[in-house]
């Protein structure tokens, strides 16, 4: 009962976490070949960042390292929207979302 | 406590992550995403950010992971193929990506003086958040603002119909200029 | 007290209050129909007990006893998934709400709520909006138009007016100078009606916004066009059947619970009675521990009574009509009474 109440986790642990979901991250935006999901592991390599700074706030009481992931986390959002809104376009135009077909700016 | 739950947690970020990786149908893909989000906020919950953990589930799960969402229902782009891929992602990105991973593990975990996630940490609290946001970082905040409505702006232009549409094919132009 | 003892009395609060939550959705149905039967000069359901009040437990056994068609089409591991998600983002927000006086029970055990976190209102926000994938995936896994289009307006909805729901809750949060809901509660507790943010704080345009807000999230008329029988073929859930169908049902209504317990915490001073301490507290200890909770629970039947009270009264939105009116009336006025309440404090 007493492990279970004071049983601390090792910082190294929470980056080694964010590296291999970083990690994750690239070999998704280099082996998926559909458009969303390429965007998709961008937006997972983001969240790989955000909790590496969450650790370093957690490690030096800085509050600015929180800030900051708030900061990604509007910046995201603001991608995420402009960035679906190109693939609508794209879509649009192309009627594919296979990254193959749209490799070309001639149509 | 923190141990069993870091754990769980960590496993399901692991698993969501390698789900985004192995479906085939991009709708699955965004749930394993949501998974991972929701997993991340309660990391951040141990890590003592409790406004982060609000904000994550709030933001990236429950409004961006719903625009992925929407924009896969619309779209309607069926299961992605198997293609031959990039031969350059083959050779070089796959070895890199082992380098990196092998370098940050390397690092990290040979670091001095890293402390540790538990009950005695303390938590980062709503007030002392927006008290350094609203006094020092005001000017930034101002600008995300800004930056937000020129997205909402963008997004609104590129995403509107008669945006200089272009004919998907021949047929429908010459269609076009029967019509005319 | 050791941590076993604390997840087992976490266990028994959370069984008491999952049963009474589910004995509150059904028999808020219940309420509805007589209600909205009344208003329409009609009895509502009579028969079956004493004042029709043994109808849900008929309902019930209605739901479970039809059969369960799966069609042969649809996207099963998300078309199971679906109503999980929605039965369990409606059970879940009531986990952080307070009941009662924050009294200590035995071995310094927190009664009347399951767990009083410091951001308790952002979690209900954060499980409102996870509560919109249940419907979005409904439509999407049922292999069907009418239930895709119906699924997308939807989402679309509920998205649009959680921006105003949230942004109306940020004048009470100023107010009160925390998100903990046990705090937002006791500081409308010193004057009984009069400190109330409904009255006392000014927060009466915010209260508004919030209603509004509240029936547009909740599927409800006026804003119920998403599961109008006459309009949509049905809407999202055209594809369910018996006790599928019946965990929409009952998110709905457990939706409609959880926005009044919110109000109520928010707006109507909790568990504060209205007379505050011109009335001294009963001296018997059980009274003073359920005196509270009988207020709360007036005020969260009071809001829903309000609720069935629109359904039956207000015709419904078209879509572009309620699209516009979230986007561009809703929100400019939630802005401008976070502005006014903030100059308000500043310069008080």
């Amino acid at each position: 009962m007493n492990f279970l109440l004071t049983s601390q986790v090792p910082l190294s642990w929470f980056l080694v976490l964010s590296a291999v979901l970083f990690v994750l991250g690239i070999v998704g935006f280099l082996i998926k070949r559909n458009l969303i999901t390429v965007f998709m592991s961008i937006e997972l390599m983001l969240n790989a960042v955000n909790l590496s700074f969450v650790t370093f706030a957690c490690q030096w009481h800085a509050v600015k390292g929180q800030i900051f992931v708030f900061f990604v986390m509007m910046v995201a959002a603001a991608e995420a929207a402009v960035g679906l809104a190109i693939i609508i376009a794209i879509f649009r135009v192309r009627a594919t979302l296979a990254v193959d077909r749209i490799d070309l700016m001639k149509l | 406590m923190h141990l069993i739950v870091f754990i769980l947690f960590a496993v399901f970020c692991l698993a969501g992550a390698v789900n985004l990786l192995l479906q085939t149908h991009p709708i699955n893909s965004a749930l394993s995403l949501i998974v991972v989000m929701t997993s991340l906020a309660v990391l951040y919950l141990l890590l003592g950010a409790e406004f982060l953990a609000a904000a994550q589930v709030i933001v990236y799960s429950g409004a961006i992971m719903v625009l992925f969402t929407f924009v896969v229902m619309l779209l309607n782009a069926g299961r992605e193929e198997r293609t031959l891929g990039s031969k350059a992602a083959k050779r070089i990105g796959f070895p890199a990506v082992v380098v990196i991973l092998g370098v940050l593990s390397t690092l990290v975990l040979h670091v001095e003086g890293l402390g540790n996630a538990g009950p005695d940490n303390p938590i980062t609290t709503t007030e002392d958040l927006s008290r350094v946001l609203f006094h020092e970082l005001l000017l930034p905040f101002e600008v995300t603002s800004v930056l937000i409505l020129i997205a909402i702006l963008g997004a609104v232009a590129l995403a509107r119909k008669g945006h200089g549409d272009h004919e998907p094919d021949n047929k429908s132009a010459q269609e076009g200029t029967v019509a005319k | 007290m050791t941590i076993l003892e604390f997840i087992l009395w976490s266990l028994l609060k959370v069984a008491v209050v999952t049963v009474v939550m589910l004995l509150g959705i059904a028999y808020t149905v219940l309420l509805e129909r007589k209600l909205v039967g009344r208003i329409q000069n009609r009895w509502g359901p009579n028969r079956v007990g004493p004042f029709g009040l043994l109808q849900p437990l008929v309902d019930g056994a209605k739901s479970f006893l039809k059969e369960d068609l799966v069609p042969q089409g649809v996207y099963k591991p998300l078309y199971l998934l679906a109503p999980i998600l929605s039965l369990g983002c409606a059970l879940i927000s009531i986990s952080v709400v307070p009941f009662g006086e924050p009294k200590i029970g035995p071995k310094g055990l927190d009664l009347f709520s399951i767990s009083n976190v410091n951001i308790g209102l952002l979690v209900i926000l954060g499980v409102t909006s996870m509560g919109v994938y249940g419907i979005a995936l409904a439509g999407w896994s049922s292999n069907n138009k009418y239930s895709l289009l119906g699924a997308l307006r939807a989402s679309a909805q509920l998205v649009s007016y959680e921006l105003a729901l949230g942004l109306s809750l940020v004048g009470v949060v100023m107010r009160a100078g925390s998100l903990n809901l046990r705090v937002i509660v006791e500081q409308q507790s010193k004057l009984g009606i009069a400190s109330w943010n409904i009255f006392g704080g000014f927060q009466f345009v915010a209260f508004f916004i919030y209603l509004i807000a509240a029936f547009a999230e909740t599927n409800r008329s006026p804003f119920d066009l998403v599961e109008a029988e006459s309009e949509l073929a049905g809407g999202y859930n055209i594809e369910y059947s018996s006790m599928k169908f019946a965990m929409f049902f009952m998110a709905e209504y457990g939706n409609m619970i959880n926005v009044g317990c919110v109000a109520t915490l928010l707006f109507l001073g909790g568990w504060t009675s209205p007379f505050g301490d011109l009335i001294s507290p009963p001296q018997n200890i059980l009274a003073h521990a359920l005196f509270p909770i009988m207020w709360f629970v007036l005020k969260v039947f009071c809001f829903l009574c309000l609720y069935v009270w629109v359904r039956g009264t207000l015709p419904r939105f078209r879509y572009d009509q309620l699209m516009n009116f979230g986007w561009k009336w809703l929100l400019p006025i939630a802005i401008l009474n976070i502005v006014a309440t903030s100059l308000w404090l500043a310069y008080r």
